[in-house]
């Protein structure tokens, strides 16, 4: 039987308990009390405990729901009630606390726009519409949501609901025309001019702008027609018969955004942006990020041009690699894209992936190469080494490895090129473990990824092999059969082993997993490597190899920690679990002591293939140690190539957008992977893991 | 029965060199036939780094036409060993016959060996290997008890994919210093649509949109495609869409199926499908 309904007063009391903040003599809580006392027991307690949820984040947010709530539930049902409270807080932690209410307060709109079989979501579609953006030739675009869609150029804000047209086919038609659009802002220079400053000169400059938008998405739609031909057919579906001269005259293929201006001064006033579903907005944030981006990237390029021209350099010239030698020709093809060569001297030479990546995103911002990005910059190298000075006091050290627990190890110093004697003090202790319920909860989030991680690493788990030549199997071995005639033959005798026999081959590996415990890790990172963690482990179980894990961490050279967490020879049990929850983020990153450390654990295991994976955060770091930047990567560097000699491969898993700067320096060309997005890393490290050892 | 199962020395391992009498069809995205005929002419052994389909085995049959040399082509397998390439003995009647692997059959021919996908065979296949790659140029027929000298027509050659990150099937640093390698990509634009057009007959603006689509699924590797479509998987769109198959349909089944199973990622390259058309 239902519980029975909650009373009147018994309404007003909890309320009155959770919602005191805002509550005044002229704002009680007995109005929103008697809208609730009608609805059943189960929404009552649906309504009071997401009150209490709300309140945690404001508590006029969760009065404002608490007030819209028995209007919802004449239109939604729970689950389309949590989607609406979600997206409220959402747009709260956007926007604040005005948008947020609103969406409480309009619940009509929110059903309009949401309920209905129509509509798409972009949560529902983030991942096909976010691989649709990343196919897009050019730079790496992620999506994010925001009421209207506009870009910085890095990330595309889409609607998060759109429900315009008739039907969902269409609806999501609008979300890749939106995609297409805002790619091709930045793809074909529509920020290349400063467009709003242009609008700043009109009397009204936010109705210039969103004309301005308009007629600027009329260009891009005849770039989007030369090379998506299919988004171009649904946008021909959307036209408005008034722009039409405008249209047909941007759709030349040599218009720039140069005309759209011009375009905007003659209808301007005359003619007002028509209120299509895949309107878009032009915003000033984007110069920015635009301008943030486009000094990082000529840095970039110097220094990848620096080390090109280094690896290029000829016998006959004695120089330094000088990238003034180099030379890009760029051309535009039939479509309008930009297309370049790099030429060393007169040689064309083939830019390595990075390099040409570099270049097409310099080229989507400027349209050209400068003349000043190739030269003289030799100079230009990024690793600050200036902080670098190495008779810090305290050394030698004298102290020994006597103290349990702790040990002594070498630093490179590129500088001086030679090792700097026992100089880093490390410490190894365990985590502390954490009795929660993370593990739990991770279980629970991904028991569908696990599952299908364990039937996979089961597979991998070795195949059946035939074992040749066996003195006891099910199956005759005629290749021993041949040869053991042929001894007969010539007089000796029948070797016994003439059978074959099935068998599960070993994986012969070992697997040291090395965490990143920064302080830069804190919050999402900590959490997404702690339930990577789980997660493969759940798959190694299944899969048998053995595996350790440990932490690291510290705050200069004489405070080196490593952190137990789990052992080779120690199972996977509750301790361990209770380890990785207990996995906190502590200070800096000197890698360079706790990869020797490691690779000394990992020479101490017997098995054929030994590998040394890290998953990290950032470059190696410590507190003003002069650490960062150049000494640091170099010794690092050092660490790995003694790991490598000692037949260890090490391997690094990153999070770091930079990381193509200095891993590849740091662990070879193939030997290191980006997980751009940290939400899914506990997923992708397993998966990287399969790949790595299949 | 009539016929009578033929000899098993006629019948196995006798791997023919193949002649090539009419030229394959390859286009050049640099100076790769220079520098493979100046590693012939050197007698140095040559390595094909590259990513699957973009083009590898078709250079290696490329070049025996036009060195008129007869290429010998091994697949390697992880249970390829030395002995399969070498040879061994066979019973017939009641002798034992001596038959020659595809390795050592090359090596007498004067034939281009090709070795495909050589991480994938067995370690002790680096035994035959080494000796053969450097400048002794021989092969120890242990079992045979003959070693026999590469004449000066014959070339190793081996194919390498060096995208694929498995630590277990790396080539170890005393094998690949032996050979010159010649880098392989995916062919530019331009060539890429030129290579589908001669490849399948389709016109222009197809193979132009195949190659933008082949651009987007690249775009998604290591975002979910361990490889993006190599120029094969285009060819053979090209030629479905040329038999008159409508144009999404090919693209799914030749490349959209071809390179995942997952339904999100089928998705989206059905999405460039259609924008590309």
């Amino acid at each position: 039987m239902a519980a029975s309904a909650l009373s009147m007063a018994t309404l007003v009391g909890r309320l009155d308990y959770l919602l005191n903040p805002v509550l005044s003599t002229r704002r009680s809580a007995g109005p929103l009390a008697r809208q609730l006392a009608s609805l059943p027991r189960a929404q009552q307690d649906f309504v009071l405990q997401w009150t209490e949820v709300i309140t945690r984040t404001n508590y006029e947010l969760a009065y404002q729901f608490a007030a819209s709530a028995s209007a919802a539930f004449e239109k939604m049902d729970m689950q389309a009630m949590e989607a609406w409270i979600i997206a409220a807080l959402d747009t709260y932690d956007r926007e604040g606390l005005h948008s947020g209410s609103e969406i409480f307060r309009q619940v009509d709109a929110w059903t309009q726009a949401t309920v209905g079989n129509q509509v798409v979501s972009l949560e529902r579609n983030m991942n096909i519409l976010g691989l649709f953006a990343c196919g897009l030739s050019g730079r790496k675009l992620s999506l994010d949501t925001a009421a209207e869609p506009w870009t910085d150029t890095e990330t595309l804000y889409l609607p998060a609901h759109i429900s315009a047209l008739p039907t969902r086919a269409e609806n999501f038609n609008i979300y890749k025309i939106l995609i297409a659009l805002l790619w091709a802002q930045g793809r074909y220079g529509s920020f290349q001019a400063d467009l709003a400053a242009a609008c700043a000169g009109y009397p009204d400059p936010v109705r210039a702008g969103a004309l301005l938008s308009h007629i600027e998405n009329l260009r891009l739609e005849a770039c989007i027609a030369r090379v998506l031909p299919g988004i171009a057919r649904d946008m021909a579906k959307l036209h408005v018969p008034a722009f039409e001269e405008c249209r047909s005259n941007l759709s030349k293929a040599a218009t720039t955004v140069n005309h759209s201006l011009q375009w905007l001064q003659r209808l301007y006033g005359i003619m007002d942006a028509p209120r299509l579903p895949h309107r878009t907005a032009l915003r000033t944030e984007t110069l920015v990020v635009r301008e943030a981006r486009i000094k990082r990237e000529q840095g970039e390029l110097a220094q990848a041009l620096a080390e090109l021209a280094h690896e290029y350099k000829t016998e006959a010239d004695n120089a330094d690699g000088n990238p003034d030698r180099f030379r890009i020709e760029v051309a535009k093809n039939a479509e309008g894209d930009a297309t370049f060569e790099l030429k060393l001297e007169q040689t064309p030479v083939p830019p390595p992936e990075h390099v040409s990546r570099l270049i097409d995103s310099i080229l989507q911002d400027l349209g050209e190469i400068p003349e000043d990005y190739l030269q003289s910059a030799t100079d230009s190298g990024r690793y600050d080494s200036s902080a670098v000075d190495e008779n810090a006091p305290g050394n030698p050290r004298d102290e020994t490895e006597s103290e349990t627990g702790t040990y002594l190890y070498n630093e490179w110093d590129c500088k001086r090129r030679n090792y700097r004697k026992n100089w880093c003090t490390l410490r190894e202790s365990d985590v502390q473990p954490a009795d929660n319920d993370f593990v739990a909860s991770t279980l629970a989030a991904y028991r569908p990824q696990i599952i299908r991680f364990r039937r996979i690493f089961e597979m991998l788990r070795g195949e059946d092999r035939m074992l040749k030549r066996q003195a006891i199997g099910d199956e005759i071995d005629f290749d021993a059969l041949v040869s053991g005639h042929i001894d007969l033959k010539s007089g000796l005798e029948l070797p016994d082993r003439l059978l074959m026999r099935r068998h599960k081959t070993e994986r012969d590996l070992a697997v040291l997993l090395m965490i990143d415990m920064s302080g830069s890790t804190k919050g999402w990172i900590n959490d997404a490597e702690r339930e990577a963690l789980i997660m493969l482990c759940e798959a190694l179980e299944a899969l048998g190899d053995r595996y350790a894990i440990y932490g690291f961490s510290g705050v200069t050279r004489k405070r080196c920690e490593i952190y137990r967490i789990k052992r080779f020879d120690e199972p996977y049990d509750d301790t361990v679990r209770c380890r990785i929850a207990g996995i906190e983020p502590q200070d800096y990153t000197r890698m360079g002591a706790a990869i020797r450390h490691l690779t000394r654990l990992l020479d101490g295991v017997d098995a054929r293939t030994k590998l040394l994976i890290t998953l990290s955060d950032g470059k190696p770091d410590d507190y003003s140690d002069h650490y960062r930047g150049e000494y640091g990567i170099e010794d690092t560097r050092q660490a790995l190539i003694e790991a490598q000699r000692t037949g260890i491969k090490p391997f690094c898993i990153t999070i770091d957008h930079e990381a193509r700067d200095y891993l590849p320096h740091l662990y070879g060309p193939v030997n290191w992977t980006l997980v751009d997005d940290v939400r899914k890393l506990p997923v992708q490290v397993a998966d990287i893991y399969r790949r790595l050892t299949a | 029965m009539a016929t009578k199962i033929a000899p098993l020395a006629r019948k196995s391992l006798q791997t023919e060199a193949r002649v090539i009498d009419s030229e394959p069809y390859y286009e050049s995205g640099g100076n790769e036939i220079a520098l493979f005929e100046a590693a012939y002419a050197s007698q140095l052994p040559v390595l094909l780094k590259g990513p699957t389909g973009c083009g590898k085995t078709r250079f290696i049959e490329h070049m025996a036409w036009k060195l008129k040399r007869p290429l010998v082509t091994v697949s390697c397998h992880d249970d390829l060993t030395a002995a399969d390439l070498v040879g061994r003995y066979l019973i017939t009647g009641n002798e034992t016959v001596w038959v020659d692997g595809p390795l050592a059959h090359a090596v007498r021919a004067g034939a281009i060996c090709y070795l495909d996908e050589v991480v994938e065979a067995r370690r002790d296949t680096t035994v035959v290997i080494h000796p053969l790659a450097d400048d002794r140029r021989i092969l120890p027929m242990e079992k045979h008890g003959e070693l026999l000298q590469a004449p000066p027509e014959f070339l190793l050659v081996m194919s390498y994919n060096p995208g694929y990150q498995s630590v277990l099937k790396e080539l170890k640093p005393s094998t690949r210093q032996r050979f010159v390698a010649i880098d392989f990509r995916y062919p530019g634009a331009g060539l890429e649509e030129k290579i589908i057009r001669t490849e399948s007959g389709a016109d222009s603006s197809t193979a132009a949109a195949l190659v933008r689509l082949a651009h987007m699924t690249r775009n998604l590797k290591d975002n979910g495609l361990d490889e993006g479509a190599s120029t094969r998987l285009l060819v053979h769109a090209a030629k479905l869409i040329v038999r008159g198959v409508p144009s999404h349909n090919a693209c799914h089944s030749a490349i959209a199926e071809a390179l995942s199973d997952d339904p999100e990622m089928l998705h989206a390259i059905d999405e460039f499908v259609s924008s590309v058309f």
